[in-house]
């Protein structure tokens, strides 16, 4: 059956079952009700408590940052800082990067998986057994850092896109998922569209795709959310600042202000100690566009961690 | 074979009259027919092929990436037992025999790193594993939907950051003029300099890990806490249960399986411990506590150039993790008849 709306999923899991048992509530379970909503409060104001906090740094000047004096609420407000950082033609280059490579490394992961999910829905499939093996004994064991990047550097990958967007294009939770929702779709209408002529791969694009269109979107969100927030493939295979995405210009900022304040530490890059508020307006922008479509996607991820737990 | 008559009166989209590709179409349903009727019945590979082509080719290019990125690098595991020089081949020049586990073995470092792995995999699994359960149980006895949801919104939020965020926002909390710092001082306390202190680096890294993963990790909980019969409930309240015993005795046991499948998946990365969130927060000074095998491997490998020596260390953590996860498997299914697969 094609019930996955997601947001009927994320409904059942917001319902309270409380509720519904019907105890009379003695007075121990009024105290722990108190209780529960104070320590969820809490769970909740220390959740957010970090995102604030670079918020309130991100427009104080350094001064009051330094002298340990900024938690919630900016001190000597500014803005000059996001002006400074904004002026950096690098930080633009690289957010750019950022955006490219998740663009093209979502959209090679959506054409294997889908492809691949697809092929190993059809349950009269001849080897789908040892398809699905293949796949999945990958989640269990896999190469190793050494042997990966050997492989990397002798395909010429070293400083290009490729090394970002191939090597992590499938990732078996997402095909598990995209498969376990193929094969809940009603057989007939398949059957109807070879009844029309319909061969396999237009099938696919006519029928089985515009079906899916939530699964897509779920799949397409947990790419791109994962390549947009990657950051050590660059780090290993790019050594040139221009080709870095932003997690990678941020991770040298954080690390530049560490290895000059850690005493004997680093030495070398000393000199480069970044102000704290540089960090957390780089901080800032690059958690933005998630944050900001946070509430809108975030439907989307729970319904898609559900579809997977389905059978795993 | 089904003959065409008998299929036209069972499927009333078939018409012949319709469709100009009526009989190819009707072919097909009738060869998927008779699969599914006469189960059992394997047809040959060729026939499989010359049936299903076109579902096989779209199978082409992933297994052709997966055979690339995933089992060509295991095989490029036999450096660990090969000669590899830079710019040669990727399988290595000559046979060195165990030579570099005989190294790793004797190398005293390996086993301070091994140990530091093992406790900050353990604390994990220890302390961040059971959280989740909690933070579900709690959910579970909100009754304003709201509340709930706003709960649940606010706390899957930090799973959608990236390690760098997460490691910047631990680098400005714990710093010297960081919030931490700033409760020390109004208690009385001198600053402390947490980044650079080994001792203090477990309580970060587990802290961060636990300020990151408990809210997303509720969500397999609460579904399964959704699909517990109510009737189990009114039959513990005829009994007499109250709600503690009502947890104790429905609710717990309804996500049991649920706990054991990702208990497993948790022993199975237990030695994998994060990576490159050590990696980003660890330096130097704290190297005493900090440094895991991945990201010892990982100097000694990338930062180094020595790849064998490095490969041989990474064959064993995987074969470590491996074992893991198959003996938590078999253990499970034995005890408790949920397995993973």
């Amino acid at each position: 059956m094609v019930t996955t709306a997601p947001t009927r999923l994320s409904d059942r899991l917001s319902r309270p079952s409380a509720a519904a048992r019907g105890v009379r509530d003695t007075r121990g379970y009024r105290v722990f009700t108190a209780v529960n909503v104070l320590v969820l409060v809490l769970v909740m104001a220390v959740t957010l408590y970090p995102f604030v906090n670079i918020l309130a740094q991100s427009f104080s000047s350094e001064g009051f940052i330094t002298a340990g004096q900024v938690n919630l609420v900016p001190r000597g407000f500014n803005v000059e800082t996001y002006q400074t950082v904004m002026a950096d033609r690098m930080f633009w280059r690289n957010y750019q990067n950022t955006l490219v490579y998740t663009v093209v490394a979502t959209a090679i992961a959506m054409v294997l998986t889908t492809t691949f999910a697809y092929a190993i829905s059809k349950r009269h499939l001849r080897g789908r057994s040892l398809f699905i093996g293949i796949a999945v004994f990958t989640m269990f064991f896999n190469g190793g850092l050494i042997p990966n990047y050997v492989l990397i550097n002798t395909l010429g990958f070293k400083n290009t896109i490729w090394a970002i967007v191939l090597p992590n294009a499938i990732s078996v939770f997402n095909l598990l998922v995209m498969k376990a929702f193929f094969e809940n779709l009603p057989a007939e209408l398949e059957e109807a569209a070879a009844i029309d002529g319909l061969d396999t791969y237009r099938t696919l694009l006519r029928i089985v795709l515009p079906l899916s269109k939530a699964v897509i979107a779920t799949m397409i969100l947990f790419y791109a959310v994962s390549f947009w927030n990657s950051w050590f493939p660059a780090f290993l295979y790019m050594d040139r600042a221009e080709l870095y995405p932003v997690t990678v210009y941020l991770r040298n900022l954080i690390a530049g202000a560490t290895t000059a304040t850690s005493v004997g530490g680093g030495g070398a890059d000393a000199m480069t100690q970044v102000a704290a508020n540089i960090q957390s307006v780089t901080m800032v922008l690059t958690v933005l566009p998630i944050v900001c479509l946070y509430p809108f996607i975030q439907k989307y991820f729970v319904s898609g961690v559900m579809l997977g737990a389905v059978k795993g | 074979m089904t003959t065409p008559q008998h299929l036209e009166a069972s499927s009333p989209a078939g018409g012949q009259a319709q469709s100009p590709v009526g009989e190819r179409g009707a072919a097909a349903v009738a060869l998927a027919r008779t699969d599914r009727a006469g189960r059992g019945r394997r047809r040959t590979w060729r026939q499989s092929l010359r049936k299903d082509w076109q579902l096989y080719t779209l199978l082409v290019l992933p297994l052709l990436f997966l055979l690339v990125f995933r089992y060509l690098p295991m095989v490029g595991n036999v450096i660990a037992f090969r000669r590899f020089r830079p710019g040669g081949s990727i399988f290595g020049d000559e046979w060195v025999g165990l030579r570099y586990f005989e190294l790793f073995v004797n190398d005293a470092k390996f086993w301070d790193v091994f140990w530091n792995t093992a406790v900050l995999g353990g604390l994990s699994l220890l302390i961040v594993f059971p959280l989740p359960i909690v933070l579900a149980l709690l959910l579970n006895e909100v009754r304003r939907i709201w509340f709930k949801r706003l709960v649940q919104t606010v706390s899957y939020l930090p799973h959608f950051m990236s390690i760098v965020i997460v490691a910047g926002m631990v680098f400005q909390i714990f710093s010297v003029q960081g919030t931490v710092n700033q409760i020390v001082a109004a208690v009385g306390g001198d600053p402390v300099t947490f980044m650079q202190r080994a001792d203090w680096f477990r309580t970060i890294y587990i802290s961060s890990e636990a300020w990151q993963t408990v809210g997303w990790g509720t969500i397999l909980y609460l579904a399964a806490l959704t699909t517990i019969d109510a009737q189990l409930y009114e039959a513990a309240r005829i009994d007499g249960a109250n709600r503690w015993k009502q947890t104790w005795h429905v609710t717990l046991p309804g996500i049991r399986p649920t706990m054991i499948v990702l208990l497993i998946l948790n022993i199975g990365t237990f030695m994998a411990v994060g990576f490159e969130k050590v990696l980003l927060l660890y330096n130097p000074l704290t190297y005493p506590t900090a440094d895991v095998i991945s990201t010892y491997l990982y100097r000694i490998g990338i930062v180094s150039s020595n790849f064998s020596y490095a490969t041989a260390i990474g064959l064993f953590e995987a074969l470590i993790g491996l074992t893991l996860i198959l003996s938590a498997n078999a253990l499970s299914r034995r005890l408790v008849g949920t397995s993973l697969w």
